[in-house]
């Protein structure tokens, strides 16, 4: 095994876990922060309980998502040290950045909210939930630049061997990042209203806390049917991009193996990366890949077969990845519009409620499934089109990295598994007693 | 001043706001399994950082970030030259910090005593590790001239390393058993005070055997004697460190954390001072050293970066003191009621 290798699957997992608490925290912030607002605006306590049952679910994952994100910033010395040498000016800045003016924000205030709900007024206590939800997404702005960068290099120059800033503006209105963002930073907004409407369709077939639950999902299916209309919206504008940008991710995405006019979408299929070509092909559908990507049904699309053979993506978990994502994307959207016929109706809806309870786990799918087209998509670049992932590893002991990707594993295995069964200790304790 | 010594020495003071902010959050963590007698005792403890150490920690995350943006050939050879100790440290401290939330989430004592455990581990090894680490550096790490790193992990234990080791755990126990003497009251409060007593006592002889060693096993004194100006800083951090036994004796708790503080801070800068212009002095040929000049960002960059330094770093301790103004009271068992704490 090499180290590349093993560094990739290092890496990947440990972002991967990572992800797994980071959108839930952005997402849940948000709304926490509207739930302790209309406390503090009307001091109605059902909002009050809201806000801390939330609250302790957020704090959970909160401190899963930070704790596993200071090892990703150092993975890049330790285990990406050619890639931090060779584009250091570059996207060492977003990051420091990130952390001086974001993060900073963030954990500060994380820590006076947990604490400060005796020393500070209702209200400012309320502003201080803003502070963080406001920083936490402003941290992952910071971070999809730095994304951008790898996916769509901009605002450098080679110089004295490696890659130098030469214009800041053209790094922070990378429009590949911002397309990232506008996309990514939703589906955290989408995830935190699905996650409330499953836990709160638990208690609600229960019957239990009624107010409380009730008003929370409707709450997440608001936000649940405006974010999932706009993550299709956004998502189509990411692929006209995607087409014009890293047009071997596009081809890798649908499988598409022959430069075409009126290229089709297949609905399935099992590509053969070897074969150069898919060894089944299920439902095509003429000029719908054309469009997808241009906007225009008789365009032509460059097939896996003109780029050269070590230059293609993996295809097999860009395609299926890309299929999930969109998939459940859709899915999404119908379950919100069905939603919002029975909004007023929830407790006679308990069909729709078990489906909303089971599909909690249906937009993390969705989200790791897009970094799986965004991130194996890209590659074998590490920086699309200048550096190659294999060039970027850190000359170091194979045996090393193995040992911590061991070490990794078995700690997010424990981590994981502790965080699971807090996270399902609180949502069946439920929210404290009216009179506490 | 060269934009690059600037660079240089806000790495350094990031650092040493780093070591001086997380530095008790370790110490009260390693004393913890000592001083906390009873569970309303260890969550005191626990509580006197609770609402500081996450934004403690960013320090590390933006000395980290920084390096990566400033010195980016410094940030790639360190982090792969000190590989395996690096992730034992950020393992530790991803232990403890959770550790702290999920310790009162189940009220049993094997689930609190399993958690115990991480808090101490989590807080003990980053301590003696980036000690080990600092004075590692402080020496000479073997890497040539292609970043390629020559040494292995066990050959940082060496006498030096290690001495640096106890001189960084010791220092923090020191500030963690000052804080806590702010925020503990009783009988808890009379042992912290006490250990912090004794760890005085073991502190000087091991910091003056520090600066001895430091003359035999580093070259860091080659500026001092360049610029004998420079003694002033090992004068500070000395007169600190007895201010510090000072204002403890007379129970002038904030004054001794003020002093402890200012002791870590005087310690760091005697190795940065001796350091420059080297972040990351090579062992085996001091021409592969990377230093301020030869392993920096492009002028922009470093232009860049240092207005947001500016504008945002002095934002951050603005309101990071008005946190721990929000928490300088002795915990009450009020405190410890509220079902968010620890």
């Amino acid at each position: 095994m090499d180290p590349v290798f093993l560094s990739r699957l290092q890496f990947a997992a440990a972002t991967m876990f990572h992800f797994l608490f980071v959108p839930l925290t952005l997402g849940l912030s948000v709304l926490i922060a509207y739930m302790e607002t209309k406390y503090a605006r009307t001091g109605d306590t059902v909002y009050l309980r809201m806000t801390k049952f939330w609250g302790k679910l957020f704090l959970i994952n909160f401190s899963l998502g930070v704790v596993t994100g200071i090892t990703l910033e150092f993975q890049f010395g330790t285990n990406w040290s050619r890639y931090s040498e060779y584009v250091g000016d570059v996207f060492g800045s977003l990051l420091a950045i990130e952390a001086s003016v974001a993060f900073f924000l963030e954990s500060t205030f994380i820590g006076i909210w947990i604490f400060g709900w005796k020393k500070l007024s209702a209200k400012a206590h309320a502003g201080v939930m803003w502070l963080v939800a406001i920083a936490g997404n402003f941290s992952a702005i910071w971070i999809l630049l730095a994304n951008g960068f790898m996916q769509n290099p901009v605002g450098y120059a080679i110089q004295n061997g490696r890659a130098e800033m030469v214009d800041f503006i053209a790094l922070i209105t990378n429009k590949h990042g911002w397309l990232e963002i506008i996309h990514v930073v939703p589906s955290a907004l989408l995830l935190g209203a699905f996650f409330i409407m499953g836990v709160s369709a638990y208690h609600l077939l229960k019957k239990q806390h009624i107010e409380i639950f009730q008003r929370s999902f409707k709450i997440g299916l608001i936000v649940g049917l405006v974010t999932a209309l706009w993550l299709g919206i956004s998502g189509d504008m990411h692929g006209v991009n995607v087409s014009k940008t890293q047009p071997a991710k596009l081809a890798a995405m649908e499988a598409h193996w022959e430069t075409q006019t009126r290229a089709p979408i297949i609905m399935f299929a099992v590509p053969d990366q070897e074969q150069e070509k898919n060894l089944i092909e299920i439902g095509s559908l003429p000029g719908l890949l054309s469009f997808l990507g241009f906007h225009d049904f008789n365009a032509e699309v460059k097939g896996l077969r003109d780029f050269p053979k070590e230059e293609r993506p993996p295809v097999l978990p860009t395609f299926i990845g890309f299929r999930t994502m969109v998939g459940l994307g859709t899915l999404f959207i119908l379950l919100m519009l069905y939603g919002w016929t029975r909004r007023n109706k929830l407790m006679e809806s308990p069909m729709f409620l078990k489906i909303m309870f089971w599909s909690i786990p249906l937009p993390y799918l969705a989200i790791e499934m897009g970094w799986v087209v965004s991130e194996v998509g890209r590659q074998p670049w590490i920086v699309y089109g200048l550096m190659k992932t294999t060039a970027a590893a850190s000359p170091i002991a194979t045996s090393q990295v193995f040992i911590s990707l061991i070490g990794f594993i078995l700690v997010y295995g424990l981590l994981g598994a502790v965080g699971f069964y807090l996270i399902a200790k609180s949502i069946k304790e439920g929210p404290e007693a009216e009179t506490n | 001043m060269e934009l690059q010594s600037i660079w240089f020495f806000l790495w350094g003071l990031l650092w040493a706001v780093f070591f001086l902010t997380d530095g008790f959050d370790f110490g009260i963590g390693t004393i913890y399994p000592f001083a906390g007698k009873t569970d309303r005792d260890k969550r005191v403890m626990l509580n006197a950082m609770g609402p500081l150490w996450d934004g403690n920690e960013v320090w590390l995350i933006t000395a980290g970030g920084v390096t990566f943006a400033a010195f980016p050939k410094v940030y790639a050879t360190m982090f792969s030259s000190l590989y395996t100790p690096l992730m034992l440290i950020l393992f530790a401290l991803i232990f403890r910090g959770v550790s702290l939330h999920f310790r009162g989430k189940i009220d049993t004592p094997g689930w609190k005593k399993l958690w115990d455990t991480f808090i101490f581990l989590g807080s003990f090894l980053p301590a003696l590790l980036f000690g080990v680490a600092f004075a590692n550096i402080f020496a000479g790490i073997p890497f040539d001239n292609e970043g390629l790193y020559h040494g292995n992990t066990l050959k940082l234990l060496n006498p030096y390393g290690l001495l640096g080791g106890l001189l960084f755990v010791l220092l923090f126990i020191l500030h963690g058993a000052n804080w806590m003497a702010i925020k503990a009251t009783g009988d808890l409060q009379k042992r912290v005070v006490g250990i912090s007593a004794k760890t005085w006592l073991i502190l000087v002889p091991v910091a003056v055997i520090f600066l001895i060693a430091s003359y035999f096993a580093t070259d860091l004194y080659a500026n001092y004697f360049k610029y004998p100006l420079l003694f002033g800083i090992i004068l500070v951090a000395v007169g600190a460190l007895f201010a510090t036994r000072f204002f403890s004796a007379k129970q002038a708790w904030f004054k001794a954390w003020f002093a402890s503080a200012l002791t870590i801070m005087g310690c760091t800068f005697f190795g940065i001072a001796g350091l420059f212009p080297a972040l990351f002095p090579s062992s085996m040929n001091p021409d592969w050293d990377l230093t301020a000049f030869n392993a920096s960002s492009s002028p922009l960059t470093l232009k860049i970066m240092l207005g947001v330094v500016l504008v945002f770093i002095p934002i951050v301790i603005c309101y990071q003191v008005w946190a721990y103004h929000l928490f300088k009271d002795p915990i009450t068992d009020e405190d410890l009621g509220m079902d968010e704490a620890y």
